[in-house]
């Protein structure tokens, strides 16, 4: 925290600083993501510019107070554009010995960490392995620890109400945002209203919460234990009406957006997978905008039922992460040979099989890549933060009609699940991704047939000539199909064609030029990456800067195809690093394609990249020791 | 939560929302220029016959209708059809099916599938096509054997079957495929034989007809790997004490003279008496209409795998919601609500929870 100090009326401390990372730790059960969703809106509503980073186990309900049933929320905010969730905490709320255990190596010494005592019992100490409470022993002597009983004290504000003591405990959640929304200078009423519309139903309970949030900010206000107290001003965005949102519901109003757009019903046929339901429980919200949500059998059915969706007409969507892609990619196969629409949204997360199910990774690049059989080139295009996943869903959107293709948008989990500000786009603004329907026969010999696969002589896209079009009967499939007639084909120079012209039509689809960030305009290493890793990165890159040093960034957004410019661009800069979370399946793909001597970066911990880190990498890049 | 009412689902025709046309139709209308590659002798042939020859009695729009299919023999189906359609791949024609059917209630949706194709690698399909009552007809060509890959048993198999990969006899135990649909609560459920064009016509007439998912087994041979395999129930003297035709609301009798009849037996499903023996009376009538499929089923089971006692017609032909109908109907209920609400793509990006950012002051220093 750089901070700026002034007293404030109380006589206590106010500091100004202009970022702080909190991090709130429980168990499962104890409602973490709530509290740091709504400290979020807060923020967010302040006008801080912010970014989060929620951290859940895959078990719905781990056992209590266990190192595995471990929950966390990160929260960044500030008073200037930032990149990431931040890599560590300058405060930390552990309201158990296990979130303690889980998270205290992630503070750094001198920061703040304030812990609920009451979970420190003997019991829930040699759970989590503590051989002796480390709030009695000296281990928290770096940090500048508060010890506060938020079990008891919000039982003492509820007794009032005649709950019993266990349901009066469970609202500890909510002292511990109140305390920490005083410390911050927070509003209240928010929250209130919040709280107040969530348990509309149960009154009792809203009441209860709302209780025991004020306990938490008048805790912080009367005792003598927090002598300082924080804030942090409005941030100086680009000027715009902002919403907070996360990478799921900004991809569900982008498919939403781009059915508008195309002035096309939209079809999602799904199956639930984590961490891409949301995807699905958003979209299904919206019926009323020509939105039909299909909850399939399994991933394969969801991906046949969106492509049938697009044989007649449709927006066919799917929805999955790695593993489901792994099921659909047949059909993805036959999505390529038919030529028709069709958009996958995959939220990448820690693989191989299970894997890591709700934790980040961005390993399945190779499989969107690759993974069919025969040559199935498929675009790929990759959001590089929350809000970025609107604009990445309707250029997706605009690639698959356009050129009649199966498009990949790989998000991960970690922007699926972090949120930030979006500048709300006028709709007025949006691109019209309206494309025809075929309605004549076109078979250049005039014999008045209609040739499916004839091309279009720019795109390369096939008509797409939709059932309930007379005179435009026709039969695709899987088989190879003659080129332009469209008729079963096992000609082996038309087989070499049909292959050579569906790559052909991938490698010719629009793309921006990729853009290189290089403010000084000296610097002879570039760092590339793609997708999520864009946040991390880029606050790397200006570390690294800060310390008078110079390093280019640029970020693909579009994997397949490349941008035209992509070779010239690596070829101008002395090193170049390309940090991954997978084992390095981009720098493998620019070395084969372009012949340079790219150097990865990769770690796959099942979380972001930390700004810290890369920026040590990028610092001895610049001295010229790279990775190995 | 509760589930918003969206009043009385009304039970029309399978066929009601397809434009229909006044010009006269031929199968000649239904046939593409592409010629069949079929083994000569196929089953394939005659049902295509009877399909083509069955079409223009629906008076359809040619262009409102598609065959989907899958992978197998049968599943080059659709390429000899002069409709809309589309092979696919192994098992998932229910799949594509089903998208087609939900957004598109103006177009007239087949499946053609084999035992392999809709039994084994699409078994989860099927059975949830059923059960969701999609508005398809699935026309399952049941010749048990794998043809296209030369020989291998089937799901529909006998036990101890020798194929290619069976040198030893099949020990897997077979489907019965009007039982399994049945069983995941289809609302029709036919059968008909390959060369039985007249009581195949008749079924597809009446499937084509139901709203909701129509399955129909049809029996037919694959002369290279399993010929013959249900000669006898086409030729010898006792084809009639083997074929049993339902007919609704008749009493269930076979033979040559309607000697005879079937009954309910002790074990509480159906067998087979000589009328004679135990009186007119005692023989059940035939009602596919019955909500409860349990006599259906037991009409399934009649006979083994050897076909001693077949059963042919439509099984059950129930009403149900349909899952396509009820798909539309919320869209439809929600797009009303939002129209009133006056909501709209600004509306939704917007949100409630905004907060705005003010250009910044110039020439500030």
């Amino acid at each position: 925290m750089s901070t700026d100090a002034a007293v404030g009326p109380a006589g206590r401390e106010v500091r100004q600083t202009h970022r702080v990372v909190i991090r709130f730790a429980g168990d499962s059960g104890d409602g973490m993501q709530l509290t740091g969703d709504r400290f979020t809106s807060e923020a967010a509503a302040f006008g801080n510019d912010l970014a989060t980073l929620p951290n859940f186990p895959a078990e719905i309900r781990a056992p209590a107070g266990t190192l595995p049933g471990v929950s966390s929320f990160q929260l960044h905010f500030a008073d200037y554009d930032i990149l990431t969730p931040g890599d560590r905490p300058d405060v930390l709320v552990a309201m158990n010995p296990a979130a303690l255990k889980a998270n205290l190596e992630d503070l750094p010494h001198g920061g703040i960490l304030i812990v609920n005592t009451d979970e420190f019992t003997k019991r829930n100490l040699a759970k989590v392995g503590y051989e002796s409470n480390p709030l009695e022993d000296d281990s928290l002597e770096p940090y500048t620890t508060h010890q506060v009983a938020m079990a008891t004290l919000t039982r003492g504000a509820l007794e009032p109400t005649g709950m019993s003591k266990k349901d009066a405990e469970r609202a500890k959640n909510m002292f511990a945002l109140g305390l920490l929304s005083w410390m911050y200078h927070r509003g209240t009423e928010g929250t209130e209203q919040f709280l107040r519309e969530k348990f509309a139903k149960k009154p009792d309970l809203a009441e209860a919460n709302i209780l025991a949030f004020r306990a938490g900010w008048n805790y912080g206000e009367t005792t003598e234990s927090f002598a300082v107290t924080y804030e942090v001003a409005p941030a100086r965005l680009a000027e715009g009406t902002y919403r907070q949102i996360t990478g799921n519901l900004a991809l569900a109003y982008g498919v939403v957006a781009a059915g508008q757009q195309a002035k096309l019903p939209v079809f999602l046929g799904t199956y639930p997978i984590t961490p891409a339901s949301d995807v699905l429980h958003e979209l299904s919200k919206h019926k009323g905008m020509g939105v039909t949500t299909f909850q399939a059998e399994d991933e394969i059915a969801g991906i046949g039922a969106a492509l049938g969706a697009s044989f007649g007409g449709a927006l066919g969507v799917t929805s999955t992460s790695g593993p489901g892609v792994a099921l659909k990619s047949e059909t993805i196969g036959l999505a390529v040979a038919l030529e028709l629409p069709l958009l996958i949204l995959d939220v990448q997360r820690g693989g191989p099989s299970t894997g890591l199910p709700t934790k980040t990774e961005q390993a399945d690049l190779l499989q969107a890549m690759y993974g069919r059989n025969g040559e199935a080139p498929v675009p790929i295009i990759a959001p590089q933060s929350p809000a970025d996943c609107f604009d990445a869903a309707l250029d997706a959107v605009r690639m698959a009609l356009t050129y009649r293709t199966p498009v990949f948008l790989l998000s991960d989990g970690a922007i699926a699940n972090g949120s930030e500000p979006w500048r709300i786009p006028d709709v007025e603004t949006l691109p019209d991704l309206s494309v025809p329907f075929a309605t004549e026969a076109n078979a250049p010999d005039g014999s008045g047939e209609f040739w499916p696969y004839l091309r279009d002589a720019d795109t390369l896209a096939r008509p797409w000539a939709i059932p309930g079009t007379a005179g435009l009967e026709h039969r695709i499939g899987g088989l190879e199909k003659a080129d332009g007639r469209g008729t079963i084909s096992y000609d082996p120079d038309n087989h070499d064609r049909m292959v050579r012209l569906r790559q052909a039509k991938i490698d010719g689809i629009e793309v921006p030029d990729l853009t290189v960030d290089d403010p000084t305009g000296d610097a002879e290493v570039l760092v590339i990456g793609w997708g999520s890793s864009f946040g991390p990165i880029g606050a790397a890159c200006r570390r690294v800067r800060a310390a008078g040093m110079s390093v280019a960034q640029a970020h693909l957004r579009h994997l397949n195809p490349l941008p035209r410019n992509v070779g010239d661009v690596l070829r101008s800069y002395r090193r170049v690093i390309v940090p991954e979370m997978n084992l390095g399946q981009l720098a493998m793909l620019l070395r084969a394609k372009f012949l340079v001597d790219a150097h990865s970066y990769t770690k796959v911990a099942g979380l972001p990249f930390q700004a810290e880190e890369l920026a040590g990498v990028l610092t001895d890049a610049v001295k010229g020791d790279l990775p190995a | 939560m509760t589930a918003v009412e969206l009043g009385q689902p009304s039970f029309g025709g399978g066929l009601d929302l397809v434009p229909t046309t006044d010009e006269p139709q031929k199968a000649k209308d239904y046939t593409s220029d592409q010629e069949v590659r079929w083994c000569p002798g196929c089953g394939d042939y005659a049902v295509l016959a009877s399909v083509r020859s069955f079409l223009p009695e629906l008076g359809l729009k040619r262009e409102n209708i598609v065959f989907v299919s899958g992978i197998g023999c049968s599943s080059r189906f659709p390429y000899y059809l002069d409709t809309y359609g589309m092979h696919s791949i192994h098992g998932r024609a229910p799949t594509i099916a089903t998208g087609l059917a939900v957004t598109r209630p103006d177009l007239s949706v087949w499946v053609v599938t084999g035992d392999g194709d809709a039994l084994s690698i699409g078994g989860n399909h099927l059975i949830h096509a059923l059960r969701r009552n999609m508005n398809i007809t699935i026309l399952l060509f049941n010749n048990r054997i794998y043809g296209l890959t030369k020989g291998q048993y089937s799901p529909t198999s006998e036990t101890g079957k020798v194929t290619k990969s069976t040198p030893m006899g099949s020990i897997d135990a077979p489907f019965n495929p009007v039982s399994l649909a049945l069983g995941a609560e289809a609302t029709f459920v036919g059968r008909a034989l390959d060369s039985d064009r007249k009581g195949l016509t008749e079924v597809l007439r009446q499937a084509a007809a139901h709203r909701g998912a129509s399955l129909v087994e049809i029996f037919q041979d694959c002369p290279i790997f399993n010929d013959g395999s249900f000669d006898v129930l086409r030729k010898g003297d006792d084809v009639a004490e083997r074929l049993i035709k339902l007919v609704d609301g008749e009493p269930i009798t076979f033979g040559n003279d309607n000697e005879y009849g079937v009954v309910r037996s002790a074990s509480g499903g159906l067998e087979v008496a000589e009328v004679a023996d135990v009186g007119q009376d005692a023989v059940v009538v035939h009602r596919a209409g019955e909500e409860d499929p349990t006599q259906s089923f037991a009409l399934s089971r009649l006979s083994d795998q050897d076909l001693t006692h077949t059963v042919t017609g439509i099984f059950r032909k129930v009403d149900r919601p349909t899952y396509d109908d009820g798909a539309r109907a919320q869209v439809t209920a929600a797009t009303e609500q939002a129209q009133q609400r006056g909501d709209d793509l600004q509306a939704l990006l917007s949100g409630k929870d905004t907060w705005a950012v003010l250009p910044e002051p110039e020439n500030e220093q």
